[in-house]
């Protein structure tokens, strides 16, 4: 289990229910390194300010992270952390690597506004 | 940005919340001066890109920079520091007596001196095709990506310890490393040097550039020019490994403030700037040697001298 302040995801069940009674869901996969904490960070920063996203992390080599891995949008996906944004259990965004504050918030703002 | 409408005042403010920055904070707090740190991204700055610190002295051994962050944070927040993270600055007025920090478009905050410990980031190759392939075949970072190249052939742009490091680190994953480097000579360590070229997996492609990054869904190659002959070729390659060192976090900063050709902020020994009250610290200052040790050294320093500055 990832060491963050957000709710993680540990099984595929988890995954599904999550996006199934959730409208609109935020989900960084990754490991503790170096380019995934900021986005860790920046997901508990933005926490209070959008009360309608439910945010989560989940730990990209656990088995049931294959979920994530290995989805249609994650093909050609080389870099950590996989992050997703989920509405109505639809993917509607996926990202690959570091992303700024600036960049989750203009996703968040599109597709949760 | 509006001074009338200012939602706190400090007796300092320190943009960056690194080494330099969180050290100067906790000299600051110790001091009984109201300090705000202001930090763009995650606490901990480039030091949080370190698995395993190993040098840091009194630390235990191969602390990583996640923890020697964490650490150094509840120092600066135990001592009274105010710290805002992942906040934007979205305007810097250093002009008058109150220097003026504006953050996300929304709060003002003022102090009578300003720290800047802003940091620097990756350097980019700046070339064609490289943006496109950020996240799916460009990397900055080997520690975290070097297991998505397992059997590919790869490129590490770089002539420092961290290329060759972390070309003969990545020798573990790719089935090839070819470093390509500008110079025909390398800045890293004879040990580094020659631990990459005694390695079979590693070849070396010197006094050359990489000018486009090629491919369309994913990185099929790159081409290469040679700065001797102006050759251009195509290397076939499946991913990139830049590390090419840092740029200055100056962007942001007032044109009246000094800066060198590299845009890193111009001091004097005692950390301070051109302009009265704002001192500097860590890796956006101009200075040979970037560590976290000499970070630290700088905070301590600027802290000091801005603590004289108000005190006088």
């Amino acid at each position: 289990m990832l060491q963050t302040n957000l709710k993680h995801i540990t099984t595929e069940n988890e995954f599904s229910q999550a996006i199934a009674n959730n409208e609109n869901v935020m989900i960084c996969c990754g490991r503790m390194g170096p380019m995934c904490l900021p986005v860790y960070d920046i997901m508990e920063n933005l926490e209070e300010k959008y009360e309608n996203v439910t945010f989560y992390d989940m730990a990209f080599d656990s088995p049931h992270a294959h979920v994530i891995r290995n989805h249609p949008k994650s093909a050609g996906f080389m870099g950590l952390p996989f992050t997703y944004y989920f509405k109505n259990g639809e993917a509607v965004e996926a990202t690959s690597s570091i992303q700024s504050k600036k960049q989750v918030k203009d996703i968040l703002d599109i597709h949760f506004a | 940005m509006n001074p009338n409408q200012i939602t706190e005042s400090f007796d300092v403010i320190v943009l960056g919340g690194g080494p330099a920055g969180l050290t100067a904070g906790i000299y600051l707090g110790r001091a009984k001066l109201k300090t705000l740190i202001i930090n763009e991204g995650s606490v901990g700055g480039q030091m949080v890109l370190t698995h395993a610190i190993a040098n840091y002295p009194g630390a235990k051994v191969d602390i990583s920079g996640r923890d020697l962050s964490l650490d150094m944070k509840a120092q600066a927040k135990a001592f009274g520091c105010k710290i805002e993270s992942n906040v934007e600055v979205t305007g810097i007025d250093l002009s008058g007596d109150q220097k003026l920090v504006e953050i996300d478009e929304d709060e003002v905050f003022s102090a009578k001196s300003v720290i800047i410990a802003t940091g620097g980031t990756p350097r980019p190759m700046g070339v064609e095709g490289e943006n496109k392939f950020k996240g799916s075949g460009v990397s900055y970072c080997a520690t975290c990506d070097g297991d998505f190249f397992t059997d590919k052939k790869i490129i590490v742009v770089g002539g420092g310890n961290s290329a060759l490091e972390e070309a003969v680190s990545l020798t573990q994953f790719a089935s090839k490393v070819t470093v390509v480097h500008q110079f025909d000579h390398f800045q890293a360590t004879e040990h580094a040097v020659r631990m990459a070229q005694e390695n079979d997996k590693i070849s070396f492609i010197l006094e050359s550039e990489i000018q486009r990054v090629l491919g369309d869904q994913a990185i099929t190659g790159v081409e290469i020019m040679n700065m001797k002959t102006k050759e251009r070729s195509i290397v076939s390659t499946n991913g990139i490994f830049v590390l090419i060192g840092y740029i200055a976090n100056t962007a942001s900063l007032p044109d009246s403030l000094a800066l060198n050709a590299r845009n890193e902020v111009i001091a004097d020994e005692t950390m301070a700037t051109n302009i009265d009250g704002i001192f500097v610290a860590g890796d956006v200052r101009e200075k040979r040697y970037r560590q976290i040790t000499t970070a630290v050294s700088d905070g301590t320093i600027a802290a000091l001298s801005a603590i004289e500055y108000i005190q006088s």
